[in-house]
């Protein structure tokens, strides 16, 4: 179980950097989409069986697909997006890398995380019981709003007699 | 059953967490930093999950659909906007969307 939490964590990771260093959009893509079904295994072994399919049905399934549209619609050129040499990487590289250190060197003193806990697989009973009791008002907070990301891609979408593009 | 220390997951979502921020940081390209707000969002929720893992409640679980559902609204209005701007300005990079410069100072 713990050696496919490696394994896929390590495809999520190096999926996510092909995806941040691709020329070529849809190439960026298809490698997000590769690292998002990884983290969907992570999830898996984690003991969320629910949210692994989530992942895959939503996610990778509805919103890439979502982005998938969009490039065929913009019709990009693969160098669109003038992108520089390599040293204007450096600097929020090592910016970045400081702030990951500064995170791993916080949670290692905690040795209350380093310990392997005995896993329980919570099902999407117990999501769905505490979606709609404890959590109804987030509910209905989501749904509030996801009408007004609808409206206002509905708004963004219907420009000079275009077709509107909206979820 | 032999599982993952938390800290290795909090530790993975840390590190797709900073190579999001690094593609925000570093891409001209406005489809590529979408998908690297997607990976922070998708970082965040890794988060979750291993929090709910760490304590067996189906908290974190819930905590993801909400993420999701922000995710959904937030890619709806980007991509629109996306449109938008690739109508506007002919290009997706970020350096030409400048309309809100003073003239004369390009």
């Amino acid at each position: 179980m713990s050696v496919l939490f490696y394994i896929s964590a390590a495809v999520a990771i190096a999926g996510s950097l092909m995806m941040v260093t691709r020329r070529n959009a849809m190439h960026g893509l298809v490698n997000l989409i590769v690292a998002f079904l990884a983290i969907a295994c992570v999830f898996w072994t984690l003991g969320a069986p629910f949210v692994a399919a989530l992942q895959i049905v939503v996610y990778a399934g509805a919103i890439l697909v979502l982005f998938v549209f969009a490039m065929m619609i913009l019709n990009l050129k693969p160098e669109a997006g003038r992108q520089g040499s390599i040293v204007e990487w450096i600097i929020p590289g090592i910016l970045v890398a400081t702030l990951l250190a500064q995170v791993i060197f916080v949670l290692t003193g905690i040795c209350d995380l380093q310990v392997p806990g005995k896993q329980i697989v919570v099902g999407p009973e117990a999501v769905g019981e505490s979606l709609f009791t404890v959590y109804a008002l987030g509910a209905e907070i989501a749904s509030v709003l996801l009408m007004a990301g609808l409206a206002a891609a509905f708004h963004y979408g219907a420009f000079s007699g275009q077709g509107g593009e909206d979820e | 059953m032999n599982n993952v220390p938390v800290i290795h997951a909090l530790i993975f979502a840390g590190a797709l967490f900073a190579i999001g921020a690094l593609g925000v940081i570093v891409r001209r390209n406005l489809v590529f930093v979408l998908m690297s707000i997607e990976l922070m969002l998708i970082a965040a929720s890794v988060a979750f999950i291993a929090a709910a893992a760490k304590w067996n409640q189906a908290d974190g679980q819930v905590f993801y659909i909400f993420i999701v559902v922000t995710a959904a609204a937030e890619v709806a209005v980007g991509l629109s906007l996306l449109l938008r701007i690739h109508h506007t300005f002919k290009s997706v990079d970020s350096d030409d969307v400048s309309l809100l410069r003073e003239e004369g100072e390009r």
